[in-house]
């Protein structure tokens, strides 16, 4: 059943809190280089699918592959380490630090205690940190303390802690909620950018953003998935408009 | 240099080397050519709760873990120095005319026979400076890892660390037979043959315990300008998002626990030296709380200015308890109270916010006054982790 | 000795452990409102119960010096007085101190221990730095013998009614009071709860209010058993923080439970080795289980 291409393979996931399925034997695949768009009601589980990707929270039964590689056994850090990075739904920077600060501290060096203690700011780190904030349009902030910056800057910031981290499939949680117009067009170029060299899992609302962005769409409703697939045959299917889209 | 010298070099010159050259003068030569004896002798104790204090800024400011039994690590400490000790004075020579000769004499009192095996590897130096910092440092390890790794923080933990205290100091009080019980281990003499009660040991071991605290400092400053130093600050701040960017929280917490359980361990040690007795009145909840107060009096982000409130504090708890102690108990409520409502960064928090800029600007006013030159080009601003310390930070709990 | 005997020794160790249960509860009772339903550590609690005992004591005196004939009655009364004496105090210090403090639990706990210091030495300098007593009525002393060789305290008993009086009004009040209701919603979701109209700072004030008020009875049934000083609230804080921590600090039911196993399991230690050892080892059991299941026995399964 699991095919070995696929970068992730979700498979009977389900979780339920107290007797609630949030998450009720779902089947999800994602390709290498793929930008998947999950979009669904309230409630319907896109945000506690990612916390069970990501180990947040854990699952009450099937399997999550990464590259292969079961996910549900490890520790949060196990699983960000194996090259799944997480963005939030509301920014989760470290407001006292400054941008740099906030890129270096997640560069993948040093990810131990002893290794954190001898950590030196070297050229490599400092380059890298410089090509992350250039490609999330933070360049000229580098210095500024993070807690000062706009809202929409710090979900680029986030964005930028997690490219710094190089991986392989990055999810993110309604990046433009808060954002405005030009700033969401900024985020959609960024995103198609840094869609060329890994898979990404974004969820969203807005419907034009998701049009622009999403080779394929997924639509998510009561813990299951209720459609899939380009985002046309998705706007179209008569149980999706039925449930989210509206008529 | 080594690179590790490099960085520690930076370091200091960056931040914080000012104030602890005012704190080495102040301790190493004010205080030695200002203090008669006796007085010296009181700071050289209080210094020993300093230890402690800055073991606090670690875990407490920067990992905001509060621990409520830092008591325990320092009477471990201090009761493996008192052992070592009390073995040298138990020779028996001196003993003989308890019923068994060699062996203590509050052993001898409860009718012990012979010294229990694990009483034997202190009579050896090493091992016992061994012991010093590996015991507290193991039993530290253990409980912190338990409770770390289950993600028990905050308040939970906390009241666990006052569970511990309250296990070791029951525990000591009650096996009176092998630990001294409630009136600890008292009589402590010499150490390999060197008396510690003359004046000129008492000298000298005032400059060892400042000069250890000194070190003790340059160590932490050394582990806060490090990678680690600022992932502590993020994990205080937004301890999920530095677990979602692939660290192990938990050990984090771990080694900052263990840091601090060993400087404890080492005030301890240097505490029974200087004084000549430990009891469990060092160990248990009320003075595990106390040693709190002494990090939070002078400023939990600030290790110099948690070694001024250990020195502080007791000042006042020696001179208002005797002059009006009904008094002292209120300062102290008051101390506990006002440091978390109004101060909550403590001196040296009052210190950044209000003096050092008033400083700046008396002295920017001042040499506007006496040379209009054209600014210097500003120097960029230090862009390295290893570098800057970070700005402070609020106090949370 | 022979087998009745055996079995006395028994039935008296067993009620010594209830006792020991319903002292733990009592006391955790209160701080389980304050810290389980509001999350605020109260480490005067321990004062508090001092204040109950000390209530006791002044209407004793007072009692014996005005009015010797009601000796017999006043305990009743002064219970309820005690409630309302430490209730009172309660109102106050949340308003003065804890309400500052809400969203910083490990601040509060040492605003409060600092707090319990102050209260401490007003205890000192208004009753003197030795014990003391009250004069109990009659009715209460001695103990009642319903077998030969069975001897069961009356005071102890007297607790253990009193500890099931209270409990059973708590739940009482808590699940089916509109105070209860109150407090349950603004512990689930405050915002919602000032939402909705409901005074979540007058709520708060309540529960802590009536939380001390309940260490005053607690510290009030203390004087049937031991003498009271300026100290005596803080030899019971931490075992009090245990048995709301270990029986899962949102439940009632838990500190009902955990408050009979560490007691039972204090008591049977002690039959087989010393009261220090005994303590230390119930401690000790505590604080692994809690290290393997920090949430406590009964936790509330929430998907926060």
């Amino acid at each position: 059943m699991s095919n070995t291409d696929f970068v992730l393979a979700v498979e009977d996931l389900t979780v339920s809190f107290d007797g609630f399925k949030a998450i009720d034997s779902l089947n999800l695949y994602v390709d290498k280089n793929e930008l998947r768009v999950i979009i669904g009601p309230n409630g319907a589980g896109k945000t506690t699918l990612l916390d069970l990707i990501c180990g947040k929270t854990k699952a009450s039964k099937g399997s999550i592959k990464f590259k292969n590689e079961e996910l549900t056994r490890l520790p949060e850090y196990g699983i960000v380490r194996k090259g799944v990075g997480r963005k939030f739904q509301t920014p989760s920077i470290y407001e006292n630090l400054s941008v740099f600060q906030n890129l270096e501290v997640s560069f993948p060096r040093g990810r131990g205690v002893f290794g954190a203690l001898r950590f030196k700011c070297n050229a490599e780190v400092r380059e890298r940190v410089q090509s992350v904030a250039e490609e999330i349009g933070l360049a000229e902030k580098l210095h500024t303390e993070a807690g000062l910056l706009s809202h929409g800057q710090k979900q680029w910031l986030e964005i930028g802690m997690l490219l710094m981290q190089d991986p392989e499939l990055l999810m993110l949680d309604e990046p433009i909620a808060g954002m405005s117009v030009r700033e969401r067009e900024l985020t959609a170029e960024l995103l198609q950018r840094i869609c060329q060299n890994r898979s990404m899992i974004v969820i969203e609302h807005d419907m034009e953003f998701v049009k622009r962005i999403a080779s394929k769409v997924t639509v998510m409703h009561q813990g299951k998935i209720l459609a899939e697939g380009s985002m046309d045959k998705v706007q179209s299917d008569p149980k999706v408009i039925d449930v989210y889209l509206g008529h | 240099m080594t690179p590790a010298m490099t960085s520690l070099k930076d370091g200091l010159l960056k931040g914080g080397l000012g104030s602890l050259l005012i704190l080495a003068l102040i301790i190493l030569v004010v205080f030695p050519l200002t203090l008669d004896l006796f007085r010296l002798n009181l700071v050289g104790k209080y210094l020993t709760y300093g230890f402690v204090a800055i073991g606090l800024v670690m875990l407490w400011g920067y990992g905001g873990v509060l621990s409520l039994g830092q008591g325990v690590f320092f009477g471990l400490g201090g009761y493996c120095m008192a052992m070592f000790l009390k073995l040298e004075a138990s020779d028996p020579e001196t003993t003989k005319i308890q019923s068994t000769p060699g062996i203590p004499d509050f052993m001898d009192w409860n009718q012990l026979t012979e010294l229990p095996f694990w009483w034997k590897p202190f009579y050896s130096l090493p091992l016992t400076m061994i012991a010093i910092i590996a015991i507290p440092s193991l039993l530290a390890f253990i409980i912190s890892f338990a409770m770390f790794k289950r993600r028990v923080g905050g308040v939970y933990f906390a009241i666990i660390t006052q569970a511990v205290a309250l296990v070791l100091s029951v525990l000591i009080i009650g096996q009176q037979g092998y630990t001294g019980g409630v009136n600890g281990m008292t009589d402590l003499k010499t150490m390999l043959g060197w008396d510690t009660r003359t004046d000129s040991a008492k000298y000298i071991l005032y400059f060892v315990s400042a000069g250890l605290l000194i070190v003790s400092i340059l160590l932490c400053m050394w582990v806060q300008k490090s990678k680690l130093g600022t992932l502590l600050l993020a994990m205080r701040d937004k301890e999920d998002r530095v677990r979602f960017s692939g660290y192990d929280v938990s050990m984090f917490k771990v080694f900052v626990f263990c840091l601090a359980a060993a400087l404890s361990a080492i005030g301890g040690a240097m505490f029974t030296l200087q004084v000549g007795f430990m009891s469990p009145s060092f160990v248990g909840i009320v003075p595990s709380i106390e040693m709190v107060i002494f990090a939070a009096v002078g400023g939990r982000m600030s290790l110099v200015g948690a070694v001024y409130g250990a020195l502080l504090v007791n000042f006042g708890k020696t001179y208002f308890s005797e002059t009006a102690p009904d008094l002292w108990l209120f300062l102290m409520a008051a101390l506990f109270i006002g440091v978390v409502l109004a101060f909550p960064n403590g001196l040296a928090g009052l210190y950044e916010s209000h003096i050092k800029p008033w400083i700046a600007r008396r002295v920017a006013a001042r040499k506007a006054s006496v040379t209009p030159r054209t600014p210097a080009a500003p120097t960029p601003p230090s862009t390295s982790l290893s570098s800057s310390a970070p700005p402070a930070a609020p106090a949370r709990a | 000795m022979s087998l009745t005997d055996m079995y006395n020794i028994a039935l008296m160790q067993g009620f010594a452990g209830l006792s020991l249960f319903a002292v733990l509860l009592l006391m955790g009772l209160g701080l389980a409102i304050i810290f389980g339903q509001m999350g605020v550590i109260n480490m005067a609690h321990g004062e508090f119960m001092a204040i109950g005992a000390y209530t006791i004591f002044l209407f004793s005196t007072l009692t014996q010096n005005y009015l010797p004939n009601a000796m017999q009655m006043y305990f009743p009364f002064a219970i309820c007085i005690a409630f309302i004496v430490a209730f009172i105090v309660g109102w106050f210090v949340e308003w003065a101190l804890i309400r500052h403090l809400y969203k910083r639990p490990l601040d509060t706990l040492l605003a409060t221990w600092g707090l319990s210091l102050g209260m401490q030495q007003i205890f000192r300098s208004t009753f003197g730095p030795k014990e003391v007593s009250p004069t109990l009525p009659d009715w209460l002393m001695g103990s009642w013998a319903p077998s030969e060789g069975l001897d069961i305290p009356i005071n102890g008993m007297f607790v253990l009614a009193l500890t099931a009086l209270v409990t059973g009004l708590v739940m009482l009040a808590l699940y089916k009071s509109r105070w209860g209701l109150r407090v349950r919603a603004t512990v689930s979701n405050r915002v919602m709860a000032n939402a909705i109209g409901i005074n979540t700072r007058k709520t708060d004030r309540l529960t802590f209010a009536i939380g001390c008020g309940i260490a005053g009875v607690a510290g009030a049934a203390f004087t049937t058993i031991g003498s009271t000083g300026p100290t005596s609230g803080s030899l019971y804080i931490v075992d009090a923080f245990l048995v709301v921590t270990f029986g899962g600090a949102a439940s009632l039911l838990g500190t009902v439970a955990s408050a009979f196993g560490i007691a039972q399991t204090q008591s049977i230690a002690e039959f087989f080795m010393t009261g220090s050892m005994a303590k230390v080892l119930t401690l000790m059991m505590i604080i692994s289980i809690l290290m393997i299941r920090p949430q406590g026995l009964f936790a509330s399964k929430v998907r926060r």
